[in-house]
């Protein structure tokens, strides 16, 4: 029987385009530092590291976690490097679960960053090798046809991406942490906004930005006395897919559907849409909202465009996502998956500050990445399993 | 803690220049290690380890999910390491309960590029990375400093790698093997002092996989499973000047949470790049002489990247499950001048 895990430290830097003021190390040592400080724990009382970051070539650092391991007191203990493309800082808190969940160690730090301002996030996706394709024109160039086939098949209204934008944005405005926080950013403002992949606008798309993120997570025992509330591990789960075969579903995949299967069942969770309290969920492009509502089993398909239409997963809907403005708001690409973690369990610990969910007990955190097919997920509730 | 043990371990022939790519490098390797492991796929958990900057783009790992096989889809993970450290990660995951079977595997080709100038990427970015120390280079001053500490001679070092490719002469899978003659080496010049050409591990294009089940999995499926009774470990700092460079603690620790000092070991597979490394690794895990080092010639003789740390498991694991061996250590490294050690302790029935 696995041992109970919780979070009990969490800690984000301001995410921002460019960190110029500190080092990779000074980077990931601030938000380490702000989780050990929520956990009322200092760096001896961590027994090992777990680090996650998206591809290296986004700093030009080869492993860069042998370079971080004097920043993040790593030395003499264990140091893992996770590393599963956009879902890793999802990974990554998995894995530290785990960790505590064997009951190998009892107070485990992961940490997760991306300072993209080192490098160049375009240029490091699209390099072209011989006999592969290259993932042309970033991201946004990918992720464009899925959502196209996705506005084809369920017929949803094209200012769907745009609402959700809004949605998102506004959110962000309530959190101190967040990337892009602009008051003006209405629905004009976002349906104005340049058209980078179609359908996809300027406003529509994630920011490049600097951050890290780090979570403390331990083992019942471990937990210091007089600690604010933990947010309890209740599942985890991980998925992966081929990148492409002929015949794939790629709008509505697979392994995201298995995931959230899994996650759910070993949370004993039934009914998704009614038992969890808010979702914080990984939105690169406003579009993947409704796309992922209908993966995650939270919506028909074809129809998870009406819960962003009809103000469901507003932060006063009945499922609130993306409480802390999501991707959408700050993307620190190794950080973003770990990042929505984070919201979940400041959610059910009532942390969240101004975009705190009234009374959220259960939350799902998510993450994907790779050409939609690699899904890490996690239920917290602020009760013990 | 539960049982787990290797239920079979396959490689590629680790050549020095492999002109497949890496996905047609890693396909028979994994498809070995299943068919030999007598387990059903799906796996409960899979784990890879590569790295980007050998293959000069990212997402390294994600084509090579093709040829792991991973439809319908898997609970699969990956760490930018040795695939040593992605058997630890399995192992975890075994000790949590979530699985009972994993498949482990980690690839490298390092002939397209320049390998020792590639490493120093892996150096602090601003301070020693623009210098472009290459880990050839590196390894010197580590050598040196171990020279100088042991009063030993490179003819000591020397002795290391006739030793290790002699030994490899019966290993169908290493990159360089043979007979040599010490003072023939010595004369050879330097590459950088004090370190010459068979100092070092050859560049090698490779793969290696591993299956692993639990308990009562493990010895249905397995005639004679090898169990892990201990893997741990370590990293020390990442800058040079702030480390003792002739020892290895990191490698002591992880030996002593491991429990290598349990009981006699009669085999050692050490993940020593260089010939003087064996030396450090050797005192660190206190291996004396009745010890069997690196019958397969170890990384002096096949040295692929990303693999070679599972190398060292999976080869010592197959002198146990040949009845060759009772009890053996196995051990991985990474970073600059042995910066992180893992060390695993095996036994059969």
């Amino acid at each position: 029987m696995a041992e109970r895990c919780a979070v009990i430290g969490i800690g984000q830097t301001h995410h921002t385009a460019r960190r110029d003021d500190v080092s990779i190390a000074g980077l990931v040592r601030e938000a380490a530092e702000r989780a050990l400080a929520d956990a009322g724990l200092d760096w001896p009382e961590i027994e090992a590291v777990v680090v996650g970051k998206a591809p290296d070539m986004f700093e030009g650092v080869m492993m860069p976690e042998l370079y971080l391991a004097d920043a993040l007191g790593a030395v003499g203990k264990p140091l893992l490097r996770v590393h599963t493309a956009g879902s890793v800082g999802g990974s990554t808190a998995i894995v530290a679960a785990s960790l505590v969940q064997a009951g190998i160690h009892e107070r485990v730090l992961a940490v997760s960053f991306e300072k993209q301002s080192e490098s160049n996030a375009m240029w490091a996706l699209t390099i072209k090798t011989p006999l592969q394709s290259a993932i042309v024109a970033g991201a946004g160039g990918y992720f464009a046809p899925l959502i196209r086939a996705y506005i084809q098949r369920s017929g949803a209204p094209e200012d769907t991406g745009i609402r959700v934008a809004v949605k998102d944005r506004a959110n962000a405005l309530k959190n101190p942490y967040a990337h892009v926080r602009d008051p003006s950013l209405d629905f004009d403002a976002i349906a104005s906004s340049p058209m980078l992949w179609d359908p996809i606008r300027f406003h529509e798309t994630c920011p490049s930005s600097d951050g890290a993120c780090a979570l403390v997570l331990a083992s019942e025992r471990s937990i210091p006395k007089g600690a604010y509330p933990p947010a309890w591990v209740w599942s985890t789960a991980m998925r992966s897919e081929p990148t492409q075969f002929a015949g794939q579903e790629k709008v509505n995949p697979l392994a995201g559907r298995e995931c959230a299967k899994a996650v759910y069942e070993k949370a004993g969770i039934r009914d998704p849409r009614k038992e969890i309290d808010c979702a914080e969920i990984y939105v690169p492009f406003s579009w993947f909202e409704p796309m992922w509502m209908e993966n995650l089993g939270f919506a028909p398909e074809g129809s998870g465009w009406k819960m962003t239409y009809e103000g469901v997963t507003a932060l006063d809907g009945e499922l609130p996502v993306n409480m802390s403005g999501g991707v959408l708001s700050s993307n620190p690409i190794g950080a973003s998956g770990m990042l929505r973690f984070a919201e979940a369990a400041m959610q059910v610990r009532g942390q969240a500050g101004e975009h705190q969910v009234d009374g959220a007990r259960t939350a799902l955190g998510h993450a994907y990445g790779g050409g939609s097919q690699f899904f890490s997920m996690w239920i917290v509730r602020s009760e013990r399993p | 803690m539960r049982e787990v043990a290797i239920v079979s371990f396959a490689q590629s022939v680790h050549a020095r220049r492999d002109p497949r790519n890496e996905v047609e490098i890693l396909m028979p390797v994994v498809h070995e290690a299943v068919a030999r492991s007598g387990i059903e796929r799906p796996f409960d958990f899979t784990c890879s380890g590569s790295t980007d900057f050998l293959q000069g783009q990212p997402f390294a790992f994600v084509l090579a999910l093709d040829a792991a096989g991973a439809w319908p889809p898997i609970a699969e993970s990956h760490v930018e390491m040795d695939a040593a450290w992605a058997l630890y990660e399995a192992w975890v995951k075994i000790q949590t309960g979530e699985a009972d079977t994993a498949l482990v595997y980690g690839f490298g080709k390092s002939s397209p590029g320049d390998l020792p100038e590639v490493l120093s990427r892996q150096l602090d970015p601003y301070v020693l990375g623009p210098l472009w120390p290459d880990a050839v280079s590196l390894a010197a001053l580590q050598a040196r400093v171990w020279l100088e500490r042991t009063g030993r001679s490179e003819r000591d070092l020397a002795e290391v790698a006739v030793r290790s490719r002699r030994d490899a002469r019966d290993n169908p899978c290493a990159t360089l093997a043979g007979e040599f003659e010490i003072d023939k080496l010595l004369a050879d010049p330097y590459l950088a002092s004090p370190l010459r050409r068979h100092d070092c591990a050859p560049i090698s294009d490779g793969a290696a996989a591993i299956v692993l089940a639990a308990g009562e999995r493990a010895r249905q499926v397995c005639e004679r499973p090898v169990w892990i009774r201990g893997i741990d470990h370590r990293i020390e700092p990442h800058a040079l000047g702030a480390r003792d460079l002739a020892s290895s603690p990191s490698t002591r620790l992880a030996g002593e949470k491991a429990g290598v000092g349990r009981g006699p070991v009669d085999v050692a597979e050490l993940h020593a790049p260089f010939t003087h490394q064996e030396w450090i690794l050797r005192e660190a895990l206190g291996l004396g002489d009745e010890v069997v080092i690196n019958p397969s010639g170890g990384a002096l003789a096949a040295n692929p990247m990303m693999a070679a740390g599972l190398v060292r498991i999976g080869e010592a694991a197959r002198r146990i499950a040949e009845g060759k061996a009772r009890r053996a250590v196995a051990h991985a490294t990474s970073g600059p001048c042995l910066q992180q050690n893992l060390v695993c302790v095996l036994e059969g029935e």
